[in-house]
C-alpha cells in the first residue's frame, strides 16, 4: 500500500514555487532577481578553474607527443622537426631540440576530459575558462597553435600554494 | 430579454459576430494563459526570466512560436490512418469551441443560452476524449496508443467527480441554465445579508475543490499528466503530430484550461456579475447595459485567477502514477462529491 499524499507537504510545495517567484520578481537592488543571466547581453563569469578551452604555451612544448597519445579521442595533432640549437657552453656540441610545426586541437572531437593537461610534463597545456569559441562550421573548430596560444592570456594565475605545501624544486 | 447581438443586425451578421466572438473567446484566454503563466510564471517559479527577446519582456514570443509551428512540415506516419489522424486535433479543438458557446459573459453578452447549459457543457467537454483517443489510435505508434488509452481512462474517471461536483451547484441554484446560476449567485443573500450576493464558493467549497481537481485531470495538467508523460511516453497521443496539427492540440489544451476556468468562475465565483444589491438591481432586465462591457472583464479576471491556480499546481507537483490516479478518482473524489450532493440536497429541502 503506497503512502497517502501528505497534505502539509503539498501546501509546502506550493509555497516553495511561490517564494521562488517572489524572489525572482523582487528588484535586483533588494537582492532579488533570477539565477540565470541574459547571455548575449550579460556575460557569465565562469569559475576560475572552469574547463572552458585548452590553451597552449608554445615555448614549453617539446613535441613529446604524450598528450596526443593519451588523448582518448585522438583530437590532438602534432608535427615537429629536430633543429640544432647553439650549445649551452662555449665550445660544446650544438644541442638537438624539437621544434613544433603544428599543434592543432579539434574541439569538435575534444570531450574536455583534461587528460592532456594532466599528462603534460612541461607545463605547456592549461585549462582556460574561456567559452565563447563556437563556429558556424564544424571544420572551423580545428584550432591551430596560434589560436591556442592566444587563449594562454585567459588562463588564470595558478592559485597560491596551501600552507605547508612544498614548492616544486628544480631548475 | 433582448440579446445584445440581436439588435438590428441581419442573421448573417449576427452569425459572423458570434463566430468572431467565439474565436476571440477561445484564442485570447489561450494566448494569455500561455504567455502569462506558461512562459512567465513558470520561469519565475524556476528562478529564470523566460522569453525576453521577442518584444518587450518577450510579449511577442507567442507570434514567433506560432510562426515557427506554421513553417514546420506536416508529417504523418506511413501506417497512420490518415483521415482519422488529420481529424483528431480538429475534434479536440471543436470541443473547446462548443464549450465556449454556452458561457455567458454579461446580461446580454452570450453566444447562446438554453435551459440545459450545464448538461450541454458536461456533455461537450467529453468530446475531446474522443479526439484524443482518435489521435492515439490512428498514429500507428505504441506510445501514442498507450497515451491515448491512458487519457481515455483518466478523462472518463474524472468526468464523474466533475459532474457530481457541479450537481451540488445545480441543486442549490435550482436550474441548469448557466445564466440563471450567475443571477442566482449575485441576486442571492446570505442569511438575509446581500452585501456580496451568495457566491457558491462559500456553500459549495467541497464541490469547488473537487471540481478544480477534476478540471486539472480533464486538462491532463501535471499532477495528472500520465497520458502525455513526456519522459516515458514521449508526449503520448501527441507524439506523431508536428507543425500545424500539434499547434492545434496545444491551443486546445490551453484554450480548454481558459474555458474551464470561465465555467468554474460561473458556477462558483458568481460569473460576470457584481452583487446586485450594490446597484439596486433585482432582476436581469433591470441590470444596466454597461455590465455587458464590464462583465467580460470581470470574467477574464476570474478566469486568470483560476487558470493561474491550475498552472501553479501544474508547475509545483510531480506526476501521479496510473494506479494512484485512478484510486484517487474512484475512492476519494467520487465519495466526497456524492457526500456533498447529499448534504446539499438535505439542506436545500430543510431550508
Amino acid at each position: 500500500m503506497p503512502k497517502k499524499p501528505q497534505l502539509p507537504g503539498l501546501v509546502k510545495g506550493l509555497g516553495v514555487t511561490l517564494n521562488t517567484m517572489a524572489q525572482t520578481l523582487k528588484p535586483k537592488s533588494l537582492g532579488g532577481g533570477a539565477q540565470t543571466i541574459q547571455y548575449p547581453h550579460a556575460k557569465e563569469a565562469p569559475p576560475v578553474r572552469a574547463r572552458g578551452v585548452i590553451a597552449l604555451r608554445e615555448d614549453n612544448c617539446t613535441a613529446c607527443m604524450l598528450c596526443a597519445r593519451s588523448c582518448p579521442d585522438w583530437c590532438i595533432f602534432i608535427e615537429g622537426h629536430k633543429e640544432l640549437a647553439p650549445p649551452r657552453r662555449a665550445g660544446g656540441a650544438p644541442r638537438k631540440v624539437n621544434k613544433l610545426d603544428r599543434f592543432d586541437i579539434d574541439y569538435a572531437l575534444c570531450m574536455y576530459c583534461g587528460i592532456c593537461v594532466e599528462v603534460c610534463p612541461f607545463d605547456a597545456l592549461f585549462w582556460s575558462p574561456e567559452y565563447e569559441y563556437s563556429e558556424p562550421k564544424i571544420a572551423d573548430l580545428l584550432h591551430d597553435k596560434t589560436k591556442l596560444g592566444e587563449w594562454m592570456e585567459t588562463v588564470p594565475e595558478a592559485p597560491a600554494l596551501e600552507d605547508g605545501a612544498e614548492k616544486k624544486k628544480g631548475k | 430579454m433582448n440579446a445584445l447581438l440581436a439588435a438590428d443586425l441581419p442573421y448573417w451578421a449576427q452569425s459572423l459576430l458570434r463566430v468572431l466572438g467565439g474565436a476571440v473567446a477561445v484564442l485570447l484566454p489561450a494566448g494569455t494563459i500561455v504567455y502569462l503563466f506558461l512562459f512567465k510564471m513558470m520561469s519565475f517559479m524556476q528562478s529564470r526570466l523566460g522569453p525576453m527577446e521577442a518584444g518587450p519582456y518577450g510579449s511577442m514570443q507567442l507570434f514567433a512560436e506560432v510562426g515557427k509551428w506554421l513553417q514546420k512540415e506536416d508529417i504523418a506516419p506511413e501506417k497512420a490512418d490518415l483521415p482519422v489522424f488529420r481529424m483528431a486535433p480538429l475534434v479536440v479543438l471543436v470541443s473547446t469551441f462548443l464549450l465556449v458557446a454556452v458561457v455567458p459573459f454579461g446580461p446580454d453578452a452570450y453566444f447562446t443560452q438554453f435551459d440545459a447549459g450545464v448538461f450541454y457543457m458536461l456533455a461537450v467537454s467529453s468530446v475531446s476524449t474522443l479526439g484524443i483517443l482518435m489521435a492515439g489510435w490512428s498514429s500507428a505508434n505504441k506510445y501514442s496508443l498507450l497515451g491515448g488509452l491512458r487519457a481515455a481512462g483518466q478523462l472518463i474517471a474524472y468526468e464523474l467527480p466533475m459532474v457530481l461536483a457541479v450537481l451540488g451547484v445545480v441543486i442549490q441554484a435550482g436550474t441548469m441554465d448557466l445564466q440563471k446560476i450567475v443571477l442566482a449567485q449575485n441576486g442571492g443573500e446570505i442569511f438575509g445579508w446581500d452585501g456580496i450576493g451568495n457566491p457558491y464558493l462559500l456553500t459549495q467549497v467541497v464541490g469547488f475543490v473537487v471540481f478544480m481537481i477534476a478540471v486539472q485531470a480533464e486538462l491532463t495538467q501535471t499532477p495528472f499528466d500520465m497520458p502525455i508523460a513526456e519522459s516515458e511516453l514521449v508526449s503520448g497521443y501527441m507524439t506523431e503530430y508536428s507543425g500545424f496539427r500539434f499547434l492545434m492540440f496545444f491551443i486546445a489544451e490551453f484554450a480548454t484550461a481558459g474555458v474551464f476556468s470561465l465555467i468554474a468562475s460561473i458556477l462558483f465565483l458568481g460569473g460576470w456579475g457584481v452583487p446586485f444589491s450594490w446597484f439596486g438591481w433585482d432582476s436581469v432586465d433591470s441590470i444596466d447595459n454597461w455590465m455587458n462591457v464590464v462583465g467580460p472583464l470581470i470574467m477574464v479576471t476570474k478566469m486568470l485567477v483560476l487558470s493561474g491556480l491550475i498552472m501553479w499546481i501544474r508547475f509545483s507537483y510531480p506526476r501521479f502514477r496510473e494506479d494512484q490516479l485512478q484510486r484517487f478518482a474512484w475512492k476519494v473524489l467520487i465519495p466526497v462529491a456524492l457526500g456533498n450532493i447529499m448534504l446539499t440536497a438535505i439542506l436545500k429541502v430543510a431550508f
